[in-house]
């Protein structure tokens, strides 16, 4: 059992390829901050990337930085703070739903588990922020891919394979990003009390609008105790953020609560109390019980997912709440059993998606497959690709099975 | 690239010819095989006019059956396939091979679905870039990548290329508004990646087809996110009486947090090119034009022209302009729209280039232009996606007069070059094809363009699907797939721990 941790590209480079002489699999890892997401692994050596850190470029005029993949999140968050600027598609923390230290986390797994946030439904997840890559293949080779460009469509773009690739295809050893503005105010108006339906129906409304709406939220009665140390209340809350320049979003707003002055009472929500709601949506604070329950993340039409949380109701004792206009839910299992066939079931009949669970005990992510099963002609062209970049199965074996 | 070696067509493809045309229209009845030599004319290049080729057939397929059935078909006789959209490629990335069958996907024309409350509209792959948002306009929503060849240019095309336009920047190309598509590999398999929820589950398969160039399989049908249109549209025209102030103008503007909706630079030739043939009303004593449009509800359009004029003026603007109209707005628009047949008024041809660099460098490398333009005796005319760092410039020359072609391509090749020198990239929006195929070296070594080869290889591992194109050298799977790392070469029991 050794764990390696290089402090540079040249030192990943000689550890992959020892690993692939020896046909030995390694675990990787940064901070470990989502080792608990995936079939657990059974590997007898370690690659920890989190020494391989620092920021290697940044130029905020440009839009683009440049971190060794250990470099840590929350360092990259203050920089870009620091220069009023952020990464816009809002990298959530698993830390509160899975135990841990939070704030944690690294630039190489931000993209390899391909984050993001509520602002997903406008600005995008990390593979839509994600601008080049250098990384070692399981073969053992050193490749890069991209550039630093935020316009490029120079041969595949190797880059975005690495998001959502959880350390199966290569080690990343540097990320380019594309860093945004971050904007100058933000307020969220809440509509009070709302059934999922109508929240669902409130939520397209307001996103088919021009009111350039960046998040959108449902949280059922009492789930909405569960954000902001409750300070909202317990009342169902459908919550809409805007965001931009000062008398733009004044003028949204206004316009949003035009559009919806039936729909229920209203409430403004501004500053830091917006952006706290925010985060707490994000990192999936209203599930974040301690417990190791099984939670599902589940990305559905934003129509669909209610119709099919429904019918999960009718089998199954769920708590919900909606993020991304109502197509990504969060789903906590009641009981132990976290469901997988009812739940995946359900979710090809109400028009497809895919459900992650993210929160199981370690003989239910063994038994069960944790990420979305495939069609078949699907998965054996997954299974090609990576047979491509790891041929002898030795980055992070099984953990996407 | 005058002396681009294709792939040696195969000569039992080209003996069978006949007997491939006669199968194809039992898969395809009716109208949808062509191989008499006057009707696939129409065919034989791209938006590449430089290059012609005849394809050994064309096939129009009206079915996602039939194309699998084509290409099963072809790949179970090891014929080569080329996709093709409506053909408005720059990089010739649709350019027929002699030995291929040209699968032609323009009767895939009609629009699926199309999904207000979610915002998207699911089409099949030949309905072109304008046709969506004509489709759903009415209800005052828009697709948002916008090619300049977005009359004509198809989704599926969009999707190969990953298409971008002048409002990439704050709207984001082709592979960040597509969700879904259904295509169809080599071996005839049909495969759906994503759908109408958000992210693919499992590797980002639509990640990496979108910008493929047609070389990992055919786009049967696609599922694009919609937009509500701005409430309203107003732009500035600012002149700077240097690249350099203009450049630190779109700069400051960025570094102000203002994310424009279209921002776009001319240099000086473009600018009087332009304005000699639409009569825009543009400065012509200055050395850099910059439009800068911002879009949104008008409070916050009003608010972000003060600042725009703010900054141009703090960077010496000498000129700045302000659309008080949607007439002007389109007038402003209108030489920049026009600048490519504006140069072909000044010049029998002209080759567009299509580098990106890092913004800061617009400086080095206009300077650079100018130098090279000297060298090759050449006019070069340049515009400029100022706000991503997307470069086009326009080299001028005649093809009548033997030699200039191939002495417009060596410059051409020498200004990417210099992109990728300063940090830039070969191709921003127009793809390799076979224009900068020969290129790719500048950028990627060999393990990078294996490993991307190695990606081919799991969606077509005989290379049977647009070959010739984005790789300068093919090598076979079997090839690639050889491990070189060997037991004992690397030190081990003396491995460092670190």
């Amino acid at each position: 059992m050794t764990t390696f941790t290089p402090s540079s590209s040249a030192e990943t480079l000689s550890t992959v390829q020892w690993a692939a002489a020896e046909e030995t699999p390694l675990e990787l890892l940064g901070h470990g901050s989502k080792r608990g997401i995936g079939r657990p692994l059974q590997t007898e050596h370690t690659l920890d990337l989190s020494k391989l850190a620092g920021v290697t470029l940044y130029e905020p005029a440009e839009l683009v930085l440049s971190a060794r993949a250990g470099t840590p999140l929350a360092e990259i968050e203050q920089l870009l703070a620091e220069n009023g600027q952020q990464l816009a598609f809002e990298p959530m923390d698993y830390a509160p739903l899975l135990g841990g230290e939070p704030g944690r986390g690294t630039m190489g797994g931000v993209l390899a588990s391909n984050l993001s946030g509520p602002r997903r439904l406008k600005a995008g997840a990390a593979r839509d922020h994600i601008l080049g890559v250098a990384a070692v293949s399981g073969r053992g080779e050193a490749f890069k891919s991209g550039g630093r460009v935020v316009k490029n469509v120079t041969g595949y773009d190797l880059s975005k394979l690495m998001a959502n690739s959880w350390g199966t295809l290569a080690v990343l050893t540097d990320v380019t990003f594309k860093v945004l503005p971050a904007a100058e105010t933000e307020v969220t108006l809440a509509i009070r009390g709302l059934l999922d339906d109508a929240a669902v129906a409130a939520m397209a409304l307001a996103l088919g609008s021009s009111a350039e709406v960046s998040s959108a939220a449902h949280l059922p009665q009492r789930i909405a105790a569960r954000v902001a140390s409750g300070r909202h209340g317990s009342d169902a809350a459908t919550l809409l953020r805007v965001e931009g320049f000062g008398p733009s979003v004044v003028y949204r707003i206004e316009a949003l609560k035009q559009l919806l002055g039936q729909a229920g009472p209203l409430e403004e929500i501004a500053g830091e109390a917006s952006k706290t709601i925010w985060r707490d949506i994000r990192d999936c604070w209203p599930f974040a019980d301690g417990k190791t329950g099984p939670v599902w993340r589940v990305s559905m039409a934003p129509s669909q997912a209610h119709h099919m949380v429904m019918a999960l109701r009718m089998q199954a004792a769920v708590d919900a709440f909606y993020d991304w206009q109502g197509g990504l839910v969060w789903l906590s299992m009641r009981e132990d059993d976290p469901e997988a066939e009812l739940l995946r079931g359900l979710i090809r009949k109400y028009g497809g998606g895919h459900a992650t669970l993210v929160r199981a005990s370690a003989p239910h992510r063994a038994a069960l497959p944790v990420f979305e099963p495939q069609p078949p002609h699907l998965a054996a062209l997954s299974a090609r690709l990576k047979a491509e970049f790891d041929p002898k199965q030795i980055l992070n074996p099984g953990r996407m099975a | 690239m005058s002396g681009l070696a294709m792939p040696k067509p195969d000569a039992e493809t080209l003996r069978r010819r006949a007997e491939i045309a006669a199968d194809m229209r039992i898969i395809v009845p009716g109208e949808g095989v062509v191989d008499a030599a006057n009707e696939m004319r129409a065919f034989e290049s791209d938006g590449l006019t430089a290059y012609r080729q005849l394809p050994l057939v064309v096939v129009l397929p009206e079915t996602v059956a039939q194309v699998s059935r084509v290409l099963k078909y072809c790949s179970d006789r090891n014929i080569r396939v080329v996709p093709r959209g409506s053909g408005t490629s720059l990089s010739g990335g649709a350019l027929p091979l002699e030995d291929a069958v040209l699968l032609v996907m323009s009767r895939f024309n009609r629009i699926l679905a199309i999904d207000y409350p979610n915002r998207i509209v699911v089409a099949q792959p030949g309905v072109t870039n304008l046709g969506i948002t004509t489709a759903v306009e009415q209800e005052g929503f828009y697709y948002a990548p916008d090619p300049s060849s977005q009359i004509a240019c198809s989704i599926g095309g969009n999707v190969a290329e990953n298409s971008g336009g002048v409002h990439c920047l704050k709207y984001g190309l082709t592979a960040n508004n597509v969700l879904g598509i259904e295509m169809v590999l080599m071996n005839g398999e049909v495969v759906r990646l994503g759908g109408s929820h958000l992210d693919q589950e499992g590797y980002d398969l639509l990640g990496v087809m979108t910008g493929s160039e047609g070389l990992l399989g055919v786009v049967t049908e696609v599922t694009v996110r919609i937009l509500k249109k701005p409430e309203t549209a107003r732009a500035l025209l600012i002149g700077f009486p240097t690249s350099e102030e203009g450049g630190q103008c779109v700069a400051d503007i960025i570094g102000a947090g203002i994310i424009p909706g279209g921002m776009e630079m001319m240099d000086r030739p473009a600018i009087h090119a332009a304005e000699d043939f639409v009569h825009a009303g543009y400065p012509l004593d200055v050395e850099a034009l910059l439009i800068v449009e911002l879009d949104g509800p008008g409070v916050e359009v009003d608010h972000l022209i003060g600042l725009v004029e703010a900054i141009a003026y703090r960077n010496g603007s000498t000129t700045c302009r302000i659309s008080q109209s949607e007439q002007e707005r389109l007038t402003f628009w209108a030489g920049r729209k026009a600048a490519f047949p504006a140069v072909g008024r000044i010049s029998p041809d002209y080759y567009c280039m299509d580098g990106t660099i890092p913004r800061k460098e617009l400086p080095r490398v206009l300077a650079g232009m100018r130098d090279l333009s000297e060298k090759y005796g050449l006019g070069v005319a340049n515009v400029f996606h100022a706000g991503d760092g997307n470069l086009h410039p326009l080299i001028l020359y005649d093809a009548n007069v033997p030699g200039e072609l191939d002495k417009a391509e060596s410059f051409g090749a020498d200004i990417l070059r210099l992109c990728v020198e300063v940090g830039g990239v070969l191709t921003g929006e127009h793809g390799v094809g076979v224009e900068k195929r020969d290129l790719m070296p500048e950028m990627f070594n060999q393990v990078d363009l294996d490993q991307q080869m190695r990606v081919k290889c799991a969606f077509d591992p005989n290379h049977l699907l647009n070959p010739g194109k984005v790789f300068p050298q093919l090598r076979r799977c079997a090839e690639l797939g050889r491990m070189h790392v060997h037991r004992g070469e690397v030190a081990f029991p003396d491995i460092p721990r670190f």
